[in-house]
């Protein structure tokens, strides 16, 4: 079995808040991350798949193919946007980044076709990502 | 005690995807741009990850130079500046980076000096394999 990683980049505005607290327990926990004209980051996407080389192509999946999905399903509804306004899975859940990857992962799981979907790594910025391997 | 220790090696070289199996067409259809007759090539990175006990004397999983040495002789020396299509390893598989990954694996398999867990290579910025023999790696290791 091999493990492919396509990497793919998206730009997005969120804040932090949970309607359930008051406004200072928000800020409390959520310091800066509360402020509610948002703040945004460049993500870094790494989506993993796993599955057996085709003999004949040499290939796990095309890496086009693939390419086009995370566009289709994940950059094209984030990138550019303001992730808690405008992406429906972030009306209700705050979007962190290790909300960002179980809800990347949801999007993708059973889309790539003679592939398993292994893992979604989401980097917020190069020094803090979140890894999702699905319910294992 | 034990520990996990990964080293990374580059090595440039050109290839071209391409199968006997499939027709012109065919081949420009699964391979795009990547069937180009003429070849292409990549700067590759190989990280490879070995794992042992800790040399209680010398703190050490095994000796970088050692994993070096191995390294520059068998992966590095062998594929930097070549063709990948014209290496016997690639006589009958197309040269992706999976078959690459695969090869690169069972190439290490020969280091004696520490378990290799796995390899890891980068064709470009934005893709990457891993391969880990054909055992299922433990979840979260990869």
């Amino acid at each position: 079995m091999i493990f492919l990683t396509r990497k793919a980049e998206f730009s997005s505005a969120h804040f932090y808040w949970n309607d359930a607290w008051s406004p200072d327990e928000n800020e409390r926990v959520f310091g800066k991350c509360a402020n509610r004209n948002g703040h945004g980051h460049n993500y870094t996407l790494e989506v993993t798949v796993a599955g057996d080389v085709d003999p004949v192509s040499g290939f796990v999946v095309d890496l086009k193919q693939l390419k086009n999905i995370l566009e289709r399903e994940v950059i094209g509804v984030y990138d550019h946007r303001h992730l808690n306004l405008e992406v429906p899975e972030f009306a209700k859940a705050i979007p962190t980044t290790e909300n960002i990857a179980i809800a990347v992962w949801n999007r993708l799981d059973n889309k790539i076709p003679n592939a398993k979907l292994h893992r979604v790594r989401v980097y917020e910025m190069p020094d803090l990502f979140a890894d999702y391997y699905g319910e294992l | 005690m034990k520990a996990h220790l990964s080293r990374r090696y580059h090595f440039s070289a050109s290839h071209r995807l391409h199968s006997e199996e499939f027709d012109e067409v065919k081949n420009y259809e699964v391979f795009g741009k990547c069937n180009n007759p003429h070849g292409h090539g990549h700067n590759y990175t190989v990280q490879v990850t070995v794992s042992g006990q800790v040399d209680p004397v010398t703190g050490m999983v095994c000796n970088l130079a050692d994993l070096d040495g191995f390294a520059r002789k068998n992966i590095v020396e062998r594929f930097d500046y070549t063709n990948l299509n014209t290496l016997e390893c690639f006589a009958e598989k197309v040269s992706t980076t999976e078959n690459l990954s695969i090869e690169i694996y069972r190439i290490f398999k020969d280091f004696t000096a520490a378990h290799v867990e796995r390899v890891h290579v980068e064709e470009t910025s934005n893709n990457s394999f891993d391969y880990a023999g054909n055992e299922n790696p433990m979840p979260g290791t990869i």
